[in-house]
């Protein structure tokens, strides 16, 4: 079996008018299940796109991306919208919670598109938020909830669907530092304790000394890739 | 399924109680379509049942020949206004014309009747005793009057309910009493059993019957002797009144000596034609009201469109979240449907409502009768839905073909 993640040669261009902007210069990255990975690099390098691409969200210019072994770039809109429901969890630097929603109903969202019976989803959803600490919150909304606790949802909605990919994009961009450990923490327990596979894209040295795995971006290309041996936990 | 479509439902009505006004304003244009229609309807079928029930009441194949030149006005605006019938005419008919089962004629005059110290302006009718057959009057209580009746010029009176209800004291008998017109006594012999209104609203209850013969020689006067207001005539078969309108056509003007290029001084006219006139007038009418219901349902169903566009636009990042979080694009075309099928359904039922009400307040203003059908309501019910199905479905499959990444960035 070959690794979850196998992207070869990914191009990305963006065309302006004239201008042409070359996101993704051929990056080729292979990610082992159960990796905890950190995604590093200016700002504008390329790092969300290649996040949007390895999520099924976008799509590359040219080059094909593997997860777990399926072409992505073969797949239709709903098979697309099948995986990003099933493989991938989502979690963004502005959380992305839908406002005026309860922080449960947020969470059950996967599950909702999944088809699955209502009573199963609020519970599978209660237990996710639970599992982030924030048992007791369901009937918050958004607006209701701190920094933190909003990100702690959106984790939540990611993992409710027991996803083996979590792709988290500057989690902790908008959150103190408090906040961005307790997050850390979240992301680093859900890897060591249910083997889900990390990518985190960070700018902060600090937050990428907990991975296990550091990769570079500059330009749109890896220019970095190292394993590390990790000593916080 | 089932819970995707519950939770759609309870979020499209969560999202739509926020912005009531806007709703509400978004709806008018539903709310008052739909009114127009259930109006429409209604009182489309209530002319419809009044015009039913009238021709019902004048008997059955009836044809009424009435003097004077066809009018646009009416039916029985032209009575009495002209002595161009005769009863003569009338016997001649019935002679000459087999198809004719029936024969009658009449005259009639509004006058006071007056029993003890009470009195009554009503339609006193001078009729020959056929009129009574072809009309299908039936008898509350004794019996209607005769040939004989007729032949001696007898003072013998039939009367309608309502003559009955504002002469005699409640549970006095009728039949028996002795009334007075033009000061000349006649014995009741018999009530009416109602009839009720006409589709023109006039009571048709409200009548006095006597013999003709009786009436022209003592109470309408003798001016225009032989002179009569009205012909009628029946057939057996309502499918001869066609062919039997022709043939007393052609033997009144050679009667009245007409020339071929004179016009008729006459006017005839069967219950088709009567309730075919009653129709056209609730025609009209209806076509107004459907001119009305199709612009309202248009505009309303484009206020759809906009605001479902306006909504689509305001929520493009929510669209995007969802897709990431594994929504299909039937998910959200399904969702905005939904939406706007929720909008147009809340717009039907107020229109529903409202137009059960203006329905109501027609026949209370206008004394137009008006029947509210449970297939008129679910059908403005159908049609709402499918407006709000139609209006949103180029918003929605917008929504749903929005890129993932590009509704997610939107800002
Ligand atoms: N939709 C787009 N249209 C045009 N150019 C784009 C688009 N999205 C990204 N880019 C360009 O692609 C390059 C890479 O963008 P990307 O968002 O991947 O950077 P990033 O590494 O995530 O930056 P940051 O750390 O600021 O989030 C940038 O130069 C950006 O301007
Ligand atoms: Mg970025």
């Amino acid at each position: 079996m070959g690794s979850l993640i196998e992207c070869r040669d990914l191009w990305k261009v963006y065309r302006l008018g004239d201008v042409q902007v070359q996101a993704l210069r051929g990056v080729t990255v292979d990610i082992q299940r159960g990796e905890f990975l950190a995604i590093m690099g200016a700002s504008g390098s390329g790092k969300s796109t290649l996040m949007n691409i390895i999520g099924c969200l976008d799509s590359p210019t040219s080059g094909t991306c593997r997860l777990s072994d399926r072409d992505i770039g073969s797949l239709d809109s709903d098979a697309l919208a099948e995986v990003r429901n099933r493989e991938i969890g989502f979690i963004f630097q502005n959380f992305n919670l839908i406002p005026r929603t309860s922080a449960l109903e947020n969470v059950q969202l996967p599950l909702f598109y999944r088809g699955l019976p209502l009573r199963e989803q609020r519970a599978r959803a209660a237990e996710a938020l639970a599992r982030v600490g924030l048992a007791g919150r369901e009937q918050h909304y958004p607006a209701q909830l701190s920094g933190g606790q909003q990100q702690r949802v959106a984790i939540a909605r990611a993992l409710v669907s027991t996803p083996s990919i979590l792709l988290a994009d500057e989690p902790t961009g908008n959150l103190d530092t408090e906040s961005s450990r307790e997050i850390m923490a979240v992301l680093k327990g859900l890897n060591r304790d249910e083997g889900i596979t990390v990518l985190v894209v960070t700018h902060e040295a600090d937050i990428a000394a907990y991975m296990s795995r550091e990769i570079i971006i500059k330009d749109g290309q890896i220019v970095t890739d190292r394993q590390k041996n990790l000593v916080i936990g | 399924m089932g819970a995707f479509l519950l939770l759609t439902i309870t979020t499209a009505f969560r999202i739509l109680s926020r912005n009531r006004l806007r709703a509400g304003l978004t709806v008018l244009g539903i709310v008052i379509g739909v009114a127009a229609v259930i109006a429409m309807i209604s009182i489309g079928e209530g002319a419809k049942a009044a015009v039913r029930s009238q021709v019902a009441s004048m008997g059955t194949n009836v044809i009424i020949i009435l003097p004077g030149a066809t009018t646009t006005g009416g039916v029985r605006g032209g009575q009495g206004s002209a002595v161009s019938l005769t009863v003569a005419d009338a016997q001649d008919l019935k002679k000459r014309i087999p198809l004719l089962t029936d024969t009658a004629w009449g005259k009639r005059d509004v006058m006071q009747v007056v029993y003890g110290n009470r009195n009554w302006n009503a339609p006193v009718n001078g009729i020959s005793p056929g009129y009574l057959t072809i009309r299908d009057w039936s008898y509350a209580g004794g019996l209607p009057f005769t040939q004989t009746d007729m032949d001696v010029a007898a003072r013998v009176a039939l009367v309608g309910q309502t003559v009955v209800d504002n002469l005699f004291e409640p549970g006095e008998e009728p039949v028996g009493a002795t009334i007075r017109l033009k000061n000349v006594p006649f014995t009741v012999i018999g009530v009416l059993a109602p009839k009720g209104q006409s589709s023109q609203g006039t009571d048709q209850d409200d009548i006095v019957f006597i013999p003709f013969t009786t009436a022209e020689r003592k109470v309408l006067g003798t001016q225009f002797l032989g002179s009569i207001g009205a012909i009628f005539a029946s057939t057996d078969l309502t499918e001869d009144l066609p062919e039997a309108v022709a043939q007393i056509r052609e033997v009144l003007r050679s009667r009245h000596r007409l020339q071929p290029e004179q016009a008729d001084d006459f006017t005839v006219r069967t219950q088709i034609d009567i309730a075919a006139i009653q129709e056209g007038t609730g025609q009209t009418l209806t076509v107004m009201l459907f001119a009305i219901a199709s612009i309202s349902l248009l505009v309303g169903g484009i206020g759809i469109m906009n605001i479902l566009l306006v909504s689509v636009t305001e929520r493009t990042k929510e669209i995007g979240v969802r897709m990431a979080v594994g929504a299909k694009r039937r998910h959200i075309l399904l969702q905005f449907l939904i939406e706007a099928m929720t909008l147009s359904l809340f717009g039907g039922l107020l229109g529903i409502v409202l137009g059960i009400l203006s329905a109501r307040a027609t026949t209370v203003i206008a004394g137009w009768p008006t029947i509210i059908s449970l297939e008129s309501i679910v059908a403005a019910f159908l049609f709402s839905l499918f407006v709000g199905l139609f209006f949103g479905l180029y918003p929605a499959n917008k929504a749903s073909r929005l890129n993932p990444i590009d509704a997610l960035r939107y800002e």
